[in-house]
C-alpha cells in the first residue's frame, strides 16, 4: 500500500479539501498575520504538537502520563546547555536531547509497566519522576541551577543553523514539527502497532490474549512520545531563550501538555489541534477581557470555568462533535 | 507423543495457600472437541488461565503438540497457536466490531488491509457481519460472546479454548453456536476445549468430557459415561441441593 | 551533643507537623477509599481552609483553633454539595475526565483565593506564636503542639465516626464492596456525598491548623496536593491509619532532610520514597490490601 493511500485512505473529498485549505493557510500565514496574531499561531502549533506527542501515550496506548514536563524539560535543557556551554547547535543538540528523553521515558516506562502500575498509580509515578528531576536541576550548576539558564538573544540576526532568529523562523519550525507529528501519528495509527495500542487502551489482558506483546508496545509508545516531547522542549528553549527548573519541570507544565488533546478529543488525530485552538483562543480572549481590570487570577477563573463547561458538556472532546457538524468524522474505530 | 494437541500433566495451583487446582491431568487429541465441566469454583477457569499463560502453574506442565508452553506469556501462548475467550467477555469496547477482530487477525497478517479482510470473513461466518461498524460496547451479551469467539479465531489458533461461550444464550442461539463450532471443526480440524455449563451444548459437541470438582479431576469419559458416573452425580446433585438451600 | 539535640528537635518538630499532614492526607484517603476518585483539588481545598481561618483571625481576632469547628462544618456542607452536584455524574467516567473536572475545580478555587487575597503570604501573627514548651532540653513550639493535639483529636473523632455510627459503618461497607452495598440497599449516592463532605471537612480542619504553623499563599495549593498524594501512597491509598502514619513519616523525613541536607532538597527525598513505594509496595507501607 502506498504512503499516499495510507495517509488519505478513508478520508472524504470534503475532508481532504478542508485539510488542504488549512495547510495552505498555515504555510502562507506569516505573510499576512501581524506580530501578535503570529505569536498566537505559534502558541497554537506548539500545543498541537506537544499534545499530539502526549496523545500517543494516553489517547492511543491508554497510559496516563502527568509527568511529560520531564521530557520537554530534559530536551530543552540538554539542547540549550550544549549550545550555551559548547556552542553545539540545536540541530545536533536535538539528537542528544531526544536520546536522553527517550532513555528517561524508557526508565519510567520500564519501571511502571514491569511493576504493572496502571491508571492513577502510573500517573503518580510520572509526576514523581518529573518532580524529582525538577529538584535535581535546581541544584545542578551545569544547567544553571534554580537561577535558570539563558540563551543570548541576537536581535535581527537569522541563523537557521543555530535556530536563532525572529518569530517567522520559529513559526515554520513548529509548523514543520506539528505537521510531521500529525503525519507520523496517522501512519502509526494505520499500522499494526497503532491498532495494538488501541487494543491495549481498551483492555490490556484481552489484547495480550490475542497475541499483542503488551509491554513492548507500551515501551515503544512512551519512547516515541518522549522523543517528540523532547523536540518540543528544544524548540521551546530556543524560542523563549530561558529555562528554569521551576517552570520547565513543573506539574503545571505537564498538565498544560495534557489539556489540548483531552479537550479536543483523546485518541483522535485532530483532537490535539482543535484543543490547542480552543485553549489558546480562550486564554488570549480572557487575557484581553481581563487585561484592563488588572486583577491577577481573573483570567484563570474564566479558564477554569471554561474547562468545567467543556468537561461537563463535551466529555469526549470538542473535535468529535465538531467533526459531525463539518461532516468529516474520523472513521469509527 | 501420542498425537495429542494439548497435554495437561499433574497441573497444580495455589492462591494464598488455598488449593485452586491439584494434580489435574488430561489430554486433547488433535482435531477433537473436548469439554471441561464442573461446579462453580471447581478450578476450570484457573486451568484455562494456566494454559493461556495468564499465570504459571505451581506444579505440572502444559504441552502443545509436545512442546512445553507453561510459563510462557499470554501473547507467546497465542503465537504458539492457542486462542481463548474470556468467561466475563472482554471486548475492546471503544473499537468497532470489525476492528476488534482485526486486532486478532493482525497477529498473523501484519498488513492492516489483509487483516481487515480476514476479520470480515470471520464475522460473516459468525453472523456478525451486519454489525461490523457498530462499537463493541453497543452489542448485546449474546453478540459479545460471538465477538469473543470471532476475535480468538482471528488469531488462527490450532487449539481454541472457549470459556462458557453459551452462557446467557437462548436455546436457538446455543444450537447455532454448536452448529458453527461443529462445522468449523469439521472444515479446519481445529481442536477445541470448552468450559461449559450448558449440558445441551456439551452433549452435542464434545466427544470426551473431563469433570473437575474442588480443583481435582473426578472423572472423564464420553458424555454418556459421564452422565452415569456416580461421583459426578454426587457433585452435581450436591451442588443443586446447595443452590436450593 | 549539640547535633543530637538538634536532631531530636527536628524529629519532634517533624512529628508535630506530620500530624497535621496526616489529617490532610486522611481526607484524600477517605475520598479515594470510598469512591475511587482521586481528588486533584485536595491542596486547593486545604488552602481555602487556611485562608478562611486567616480571615476569621484578621477580621474578628478568632483563633484558628476556635474557628476550626465552624470551618470543618462549612467544608462538610460544601464538599457534600460539590459531590452531589458536580462529581457524582463523573464517578463511572474514565479517569482522565475525573482528572479534568477536579483540575477545573482546583483552578477555580486557587484563583478565587488569588483574586480575593492577592499573591502575598498571609499568616496568623499573635503572641502565642512565640510560646513554647520545654521537655528536658527539647523546646517545642506551642502552636505546633496545639495543632498536633487538635489533629489527633479530630482523627480520633473520625475513627469513632467510622466505627461507631451507622453512617460511618455504611461508608466503610461501600468502600469495601461497592456492589454489595448496592445490593443491601445503601443509598450510595448519599453516602458518596457524605464521604466527600467528611473528606473536605478533614482537609479544611487541617488547613485551619496549618495556618497556625505556616503562612498561606495561593501557590502552596499544588504543593499540598502533591504532598497529600505522596503521603497517601506511601501510607497506603484508602487506608486511614496509613494516611496518619504516612503523614508522620513525611513530616519527620522533611524535617530531618532539612537539617542534614539543604532545605530545598527535602521534597526530593519524599518523591524518591514515593517512587520506591509505588514500585515495590503499591499497597503502601502501612496498607494491608493490594492497591490496584
Amino acid at each position: 500500500m502506498s504512503i499516499v493511500r495510507l495517509l488519505i485512505g478513508g478520508a472524504t473529498p470534503r475532508a481532504l479539501a478542508l485539510l488542504a485549505a488549512l495547510l495552505a493557510f498555515l504555510v502562507a500565514a506569516p505573510a499576512f498575520l501581524g506580530p501578535y496574531a503570529l505569536s498566537v499561531a505559534i502558541l497554537i502549533l506548539y500545543f498541537a504538537f506537544v499534545g499530539q506527542a502526549w496523545n500517543i501515550m494516553m489517547g492511543f496506548a491508554g497510559q496516563l502520563s502527568l509527568g511529560h514536563a520531564l521530557y520537554a524539560g530534559l530536551g530543552g535543557y540538554i539542547a540549550a546547555g550544549l549550545f550555551f556551554h559548547y556552542g553545539i547547535g540545536p540541530w545536533v543538540g536535538a539528537f542528544v536531547a531526544v536520546a536522553v528523553a527517550v532513555l528517561a521515558g524508557c526508565i519510567v516506562g520500564y519501571l511502571g509497566f514491569r511493576f504493572s502500575l496502571a491508571g492513577v498509580y502510573f500517573a503518580l509515578l510520572t509526576i514523581a519522576f518529573s518532580e524529582f528531576t525538577r529538584i535535581a536541576f535546581d541544584h545542578w550548576t551545569w544547567a544553571g541551577g534554580s537561577g535558570g539558564l539563558f540563551l543570548k538573544v541576537q536581535g535581527g540576526v537569522t541563523d537557521i543553523l543555530n535556530l536563532r532568529g525572529g518569530a517567522t523562523l520559529f513559526y515554520y519550525a513548529i509548523l514543520i514539527l506539528a505537521v510531521g507529528a500529525f503525519v507520523l501519528c496517522r501512519l502509526l495509527l494505520e499500522s499494526r502497532l497503532g491498532r495494538y495500542w488501541l487494543a491495549i487502551r481498551e483492555d490490556a489482558e484481552a489484547a495480550q490474549a490475542v497475541g499483542v506483546p503488551v509491554f513492548r508496545c507500551k515501551m515503544i509508545a512512551i519512547a516515541i512520545s518522549a522523543a517528540l516531547t523532547a523536540l518540543a522542549g528544544v524548540w521551546n528553549a530556543f524560542y523563549y531563550n530561558n529555562l528554569f527548573p521551576e517552570t520547565a519541570f513543573a506539574m503545571g507544565r505537564s498538565i498544560e501538555i495534557t489539556l489540548a488533546p483531552i479537550i479536543g478529543g483523546l485518541g483522535t488525530l485532530f483532537g490535539p489541534i482543535v484543543g490547542a485552538v480552543v485553549l489558546t483562543g480562550m486564554g488570549e480572549l480572557f487575557t484581553d477581557l481581563t487585561e484592563h481590570l488588572k486583577i491577577s487570577g481573573l483570567k484563570q477563573i474564566f479558564y477554569g470555568l471554561a474547562l468545567l463547561v467543556i468537561v461537563i458538556w463535551r466529555p469526549a472532546g470538542v473535535w468529535p462533535w465538531l467533526a459531525k457538524r463539518l461532516g468529516v468524522e474520523e472513521r469509527g474505530r | 507423543m501420542s498425537g495429542a494437541r494439548l497435554e495437561i500433566e499433574a497441573l497444580g495451583k495455589r492462591f494464598r495457600g488455598l488449593r485452586a487446582v491439584h494434580d489435574v491431568s488430561f489430554a486433547v487429541p488433535a482435531g477433537a472437541i473436548h469439554a471441561l465441566i464442573g461446579p462453580n469454583g471447581a478450578g476450570k477457569t484457573t486451568i484455562f488461565n494456566m494454559i493461556a499463560g495468564v499465570f504459571p502453574p505451581d506444579a505440572g506442565a502444559v504441552r502443545l503438540d509436545g512442546r512445553p508452553i507453561s510459563g510462557l506469556r499470554p501473547d507467546l501462548v497465542c503465537a504458539a497457536g492457542v486462542g481463548r475467550t474470556f468467561q466475563i467477555v472482554k471486548p475492546f469496547k471503544g473499537l468497532s466490531v470489525l476492528e476488534n477482530v482485526t486486532v486478532g487477525a493482525l497477529h498473523r497478517h501484519a498488513d492492516l488491509e489483509t487483516a481487515r479482510e480476514r476479520a470480515g470473513a470471520i464475522l460473516d461466518a459468525l453472523e456478525l457481519g451486519d454489525r461490523r461498524h457498530q462499537l463493541a460496547e453497543a452489542l448485546t451479551l449474546p453478540d459479545r460472546k460471538r465477538l469473543e469467539v470471532a476475535r480468538a479465531l482471528a488469531t488462527e489458533p490450532t487449539l481454541l479454548l472457549l470459556d462458557e461461550v453459551m452462557a446467557g444464550l437462548r436455546p436457538t442461539e446455543v444450537d447455532r453456536m454448536v452448529t458453527f463450532l461443529r462445522d468449523l471443526n469439521a472444515r479446519t480440524g481445529i481442536t477445541v476445549l470448552l468450559i461449559e455449563h450448558v449440558m445441551r451444548a456439551v452433549m452435542a459437541l464434545a466427544a470426551h468430557v473431563v469433570v473437575v470438582s474442588s480443583g481435582e479431576k473426578i472423572a472423564e469419559g464420553t458424555p454418556a459415561e459421564i452422565a452415569r458416573h456416580q461421583a459426578v452425580l454426587d457433585v452435581y446433585l450436591g451442588d443443586a441441593a446447595g443452590d436450593a438451600a | 551533643m549539640d547535633f543530637a539535640l538538634a536532631f531530636a528537635q527536628a524529629i519532634t518538630k517533624g512529628l508535630l507537623t506530620g500530624m497535621v499532614y496526616g489529617l490532610m492526607a486522611l481526607g484524600l484517603s477517605v475520598i479515594f477509599g470510598v469512591m475511587r476518585v482521586v481528588n486533584f483539588a485536595h491542596g486547593e481545598i486545604m488552602v481555602v481552609g487556611m485562608y478562611l481561618a486567616w480571615l476569621g483571625f484578621e477580621l474578628a481576632g478568632v483563633s484558628p483553633l476556635v474557628s476550626l469547628p465552624a470551618i470543618a462544618l462549612l467544608f462538610f456542607a460544601a464538599g457534600y454539595a460539590l459531590q452531589a452536584g458536580l462529581i457524582t455524574p463523573f464517578i463511572n467516567r474514565p479517569e482522565h475526565q475525573q482528572f479534568l473536572l477536579l483540575l477545573a475545580i482546583a483552578i477555580l478555587l486557587v484563583n478565587v483565593c488569588l483574586v480575593l487575597a492577592g499573591p502575598d503570604a498571609r499568616g496568623v501573627q499573635s503572641e502565642a506564636m512565640f510560646d513554647s514548651y520545654a521537655i528536658g532540653p527539647l523546646v517545642l513550639d506551642a502552636v505546633r503542639v496545639h495543632a498536633a493535639l487538635a489533629a489527633i483529636a479530630i482523627a480520633g473523632l473520625l475513627w469513632a465516626f467510622f466505627t461507631r455510627t451507622r453512617t460511618g459503618k455504611s461508608i466503610r461497607a461501600a468502600a469495601d464492596n461497592h456492589m454489595s452495598a448496592l445490593v443491601v440497599g445503601l443509598d450510595v449516592r448519599r453516602l458518596y456525598a457524605f464521604t466527600f463532605g467528611v473528606g473536605s471537612a478533614c482537609v479544611g480542619a487541617a488547613g485551619a491548623l496549618m495556618i497556625t504553623i505556616v503562612p498561606v499563599n495561593p501557590f502552596l495549593a499544588a504543593e499540598y496536593t502533591l504532598l497529600a498524594f505522596v503521603i497517601v501512597i506511601v501510607g497506603g491509598l484508602g487506608s486511614m491509619t496509613g494516611a496518619l502514619l504516612g503523614g508522620l513519616l513525611i513530616g519527620v523525613s522533611e524535617a530531618v532532610a532539612g537539617l542534614l541536607l539543604q532545605p530545598s532538597l527535602k521534597s526530593m527525598f519524599s518523591f524518591g520514597l514515593l517512587i520506591l513505594v509505588l514500585l515495590l509496595r503499591p499497597q503502601g507501607l502501612f496498607g494491608g490490601k493490594a492497591g490496584t
